[in-house]
């Protein structure tokens, strides 16, 4: 079988990084490669080499057997190499059609558009690879998934036959996984080749044909899927032994740190995003909140942290209301939070390290005398945190934006176990992170957990909630469908309530959109 | 002591006057000071004058003649007598003079950038700060100096404070743009101080200018007349030093930088914004009003129309040359005030049109703005230059 595409000694250097040190992959015609590596492996730089949005240093790129040069996508698409890219690119006010006829919008009679063509076409390689998009259909009433086909449909519209996938899970429900495994051959029955670039190992164990795994800008090495385990795979990516399962004991709960009554919430565009919610979380357990991204998470967090005002209902801490205050008095609560956005919200990147350590206990002695900061008790308690934490940075004094992803997050974590709390807030703590990583934080929050604290976990990652959770709730447009017993769940039982769908025949609820169908 | 010593320079690093040591810190503006010279020497032969004795004209119009130096020593060193030295030094005291209202002004708006916050508004402040500052001078009589001095320099801080924060309220209660309210608050000044200088203010005689202050008013001089380098200096040294100490040693400065830095986090740390918004456009007002202060106080004696000449204008620039440090901004307003100085001489002597300052001072602002042309000229390997927040966009 034939390489449709080979990349072969592909060398990137950055000021101070060597992105990609020599890589040779190759693409098999009508094959799915996956390629696998942790944060800053070097697999977008790779990526945006062949997309022509770097210039390699050296190194040369084969498609079909020639050696070409890509200078931008536009040169990419012209070789058949099309890329959907993990944050989606499209405007949310305009129809299918438009969004994909974007950029190349065909014209009729010298001046006018000529939708009706692009939307015909649209429908015929809909049909062709089983997507069901409707042409006309506004991308904001859209789903996720429905969303993502349309991406894959502007690449087929373009003729591509090399198909770059970026991550393309981390946006979707369970269900709305295996509908794209679904497309995903249908596009190598008919004649595609795929690169699909993930970190998430069982998937890769699932859909692929070779896998190549990256790790520090160089190939660790190739493998198929049938000689491979996670174990394996976790292992190259991270080049030492990873503990994939989080080991813990049964919770042993408490009375309850935190009680949620009839909450409502809306966002800062005023729509009502948490939707009448009650729910309590006690010492010593973690609950879990899963939902796909965007169904009032967020919201409810900050309604929690006190940086978005209640529109109705009651918060309780240790029993008392809080539903007023303002953040700094639920922060002195004793309220722990590893927020969603952490470069957003958890740290001032172009601080130092020391300086994010006390972001929020700096007034406060021992850190300060009245107004004045005491810079060595500061940079004391920095040096046994990062000691303690194992915060990889080459000083305390170091800002944090430099840090990578998985050492920035240890930081907000090391800042806020290093106060007393009864209650820890988690939002995604483990987005973006590398094995390792991961593998730390979790151990972390069961360590908290075990010490008696509360724990709030909201994550779209099920396995992430599966793994550490004690219970765990099911958020859909700003309501709970369910709150269940960790131990008596299964992953498609949740994938229909994060989808909306009550299994047991209780209806959805309204919110004037009709939840996707994922049978 | 080596580790001692690291721990030091990089503690300057986080303070963000630049990245790396205090040299490369450095290198960016020196070398943009440099080239801006060099063009504005084409500029000057463009006007059809001759660089070498501009330049020099330039020289001993800032720092002071060399020949004048040696003969005034000479004749101190033989006879005792100072008028030789003191008219050497002349030169040298006027750029101080001169970058003393510059150092006020360009703290104040170093301060609204590392909150965040763009205070154009200095100038109208600088000016209602001199006005509040020549009222208590001239109308309080009778008052033994060490009560009087210190009263008209606190009105002039409370009348520039008066003018910042109401645009910092503004932006804090109703969410207005500081750069909207702060150059309606310039206009305001500028009309209001007509009206005052034509009317209430107004002293016996044709001019529209207030009367003198009372000597009992006077930042004292440390040298006799024409000489008028005074205390203003040294207090603008130390009020550098204070607002260094307030923005990085004190709780309520880490407020202000985290604000400036990343509102989102400093919210989520427990920081209240809206009331960093406030204090720092007040204390902004204040420093533009100790500007207007010093002027009157320890050099004009007196005001009048047009008494800001763009001092707070200028001090934007000085806050962007300086990377809105406290000792950056001291060393631009040192450099502006010997260019400023010097460019007086050079249009006598060398008949340079003093423009050409303007033209070289434009300059060296550009050069700091977009460091990569330096960096490109001077083909410097990636010097890391930190990013320092200025400001944020509308409606944030």
């Amino acid at each position: 079988m034939t390489n449709v595409l080979e990349l072969r000694g592909i060398t990137k250097r950055f000021p101070g990084v060597l992105a990609n040190d020599h890589i040779d992959i190759s693409l098999r015609e009508g094959k799915i490669l996956a390629l696998l590596g942790e944060n800053g492996a070097g697999k977008s730089t790779l990526m945006n080499i062949l997309y022509g949005l770097y210039k390699p240093d050296e190194g040369k790129i084969i498609v079909r057997g020639e050696e070409v040069d890509i200078h931008g996508p536009n040169d990419a698409i012209a070789r058949g190499i099309g890329m959907v890219h993990q944050h989606f690119m499209l405007v949310p006010v305009m129809t299918v059609t438009e969004n994909v006829m974007l950029g190349v919008e065909p014209v009729k009679n010298g001046l006018f558009l000529d939708k009706a063509k692009v939307a015909a076409r649209i429908r015929e390689i809909s049909d062709q690879y089983g997507l069901e998009v409707d042409p006309d259909a506004y991308i904001k009433d859209l789903p996720v998934g429905i969303q993502q086909r349309v991406e894959i449909i502007k690449v087929l519209y373009r003729s591509a036959d090399i198909l770059i996938l970026d991550e393309p899970t981390a946006v979707l429900t369970p269900q709305e996984v295996e509908g794209l495994f679904k497309i995903i051959r249908s596009l190598i029955e008919k004649g595609k080749s795929i690169i699909f670039i993930t970190h998430k190992l069982k998937e890769v164990l699932k859909i692929a044909d070779d896998i190549t795994v990256l790790r520090l800008g160089k190939v660790v090495g190739s493998i198929s899927p049938q000689d491979a385990t996670p174990e394996i795979l976790a292992s190259m990516m991270v080049g030492r032994e990873v503990n994939l399962v989080v080991t813990k004991q049964p919770a042993q709960p408490k009375e309850a740190v935190l009680e949620v009554k009839d909450l409502y919430v809306r966002d800062e565009r005023q729509n009502l995003t948490v939707n009448g919610i009650s729910f309590d979380v006690r010492k010593g357990e973690v609950l879990g909140i899963a939902g796909v991204q965007g169904n009032g998470q967020t919201e409810l967090v900050y309604a929690l942290t006190g940086l978005l005002p209640i529109e109705s209902g009651e918060i309780h801490l240790l029993g008392e209301p809080v539903h007023r205050n303002t953040p700094r008095n639920i922060l002195e609560r004793g309220v722990a939070h590893i927020p969603e956005d952490r470069q957003r919200h958890g740290l001032i990147l172009s601080f130092p390290v020391h300086d994010n350590l006390v972001l929020c206990t700096y007034y406060k002695p021992p850190f300060a005398k009245g107004i004045n900061l005491q810079e060595k008790v500061i940079y004391e308690n920095a040096e046994a945190l990062v000691k303690q934490f194992d915060v990889r940075t080459p000083s305390i004094f170091v800002n944090v934006g430099g840090l990578s992803g998985g050492n920035q997050q240890k930081v907000i974590v090391a800042r806020e176990f290093s106060r007393p709390i009864q209650l820890l807030i988690a939002s995604q703590p483990t987005r973006g992170l590398d094995v390792g990583s991961i593998e730390y934080i979790h151990s972390q929050i069961i360590q908290k957990r075990d010490e008696g604290t509360g724990v709030l976990l909201v994550s779209s990652e099920l396995d992430e909630i599966l793994a550490l959770s004690d219970r765990i709730a099911v958020m859909y447009k700003g309501h709970i469908m369910d709150i269940l017993d960790a131990n008596k769940v299964n992953k498609e039982y949740l994938g229909l309530l994060m989808a909306g769908v009550h299994p047991e025949g209780a209806p959805a609820p309204a919110e004037g959109t009709v939840p996707e169908k994922v049978f | 002591m080596t580790e001692k010593d690291s721990t030091k320079t990089k503690t300057k690093s986080s303070e963000g006057i630049g990245g790396g040591t205090l040299r490369e810190a450095l290198r960016v503006p020196a070398l943009a000071v440099l080239t801006g010279l060099l063009i504005g020497a084409i500029a000057i032969v463009a006007s059809g004058s001759n660089v070498f004795e501009a330049y020099y004209a330039l020289f001993v119009g800032s720092f002071g003649d060399p020949v004048r130096f040696y003969n005034g020593f000479q004749q101190f060193f033989s006879t005792g007598e100072t008028s030789g030295l003191l008219r050497a030094i002349y030169p040298f005291t006027e750029s101080l003079v001169t970058a003393t209202p510059y150092i006020f002004a360009g703290l104040s708006v170093a301060l609204g950038f590392r909150c965040g916050l763009f205070n154009i508004g200095a100038e109208g402040q600088f000016f209602i700060g001199a006005l509040t500052s020549a009222f208590v001078g001239y109308s309080i009589t009778g008052l033994p100096a060490f009560i009087h001095l210190p009263l008209a320099i606190l009105a002039g801080m409370a009348g520039g404070a008066l003018w910042g924060t109401i645009p910092g309220y503004l932006k804090a209660r109703f969410g207005a743009h500081e750069v909207v309210n702060t150059i309606m608050m310039n206009w305001i000044a500028f009309r209001l101080s007509d009206w005052l200088l034509n009317g209430p203010m107004k002293a016996s005689g044709f001019r529209p200018v207030t009367p003198n202050i009372e000597h009992t008013a006077e930042l004292p001089r440390f040298f006799p007349d024409p000489l008028r380098l005074n205390w203003g200096f040294i207090l603008a040294l130390v009020v550098a030093y204070i607002v260094y100490w307030f923005l990085f040693k004190t709780t309520l400065g880490f407020e202000i930088r985290s604000v400036g830095a990343n509102p989102d986090a400093a919210r989520y740390a427990g920081m209240n914004i809206i009331r960093n918004f406030v204090m720092v456009m007040a204390l902004a007002g204040g420093l533009a009003g100790l500007a207007g202060a010093s002027q009157v106080l320890g050099v004009d004696h007196w005001v009048g129309q047009g008494f800001s000449a763009g001092y707070g204008f200028d001090a934007i620039a000085l806050a962007l040359l300086g990377k809105s440090h406290p000792a950056g901004v001291v060393l631009a307003a040192l450099l502006f005030g010997f260019l400023r100085s010097g460019a007086t001489r050079m249009q006598s002597i060398a008949g340079v049109p003093i423009d050409i300052i303007s033209i070289i001072q434009g300059l060296v602002i550009v050069f700091i703005a977009a460091p990569d042309i330096i960096r490109w000229l001077y083909r410097l390997k990636n010097i890391k230059v930190e990013e320092t927040v200025l400001t944020r966009g509308w409606g944030s």
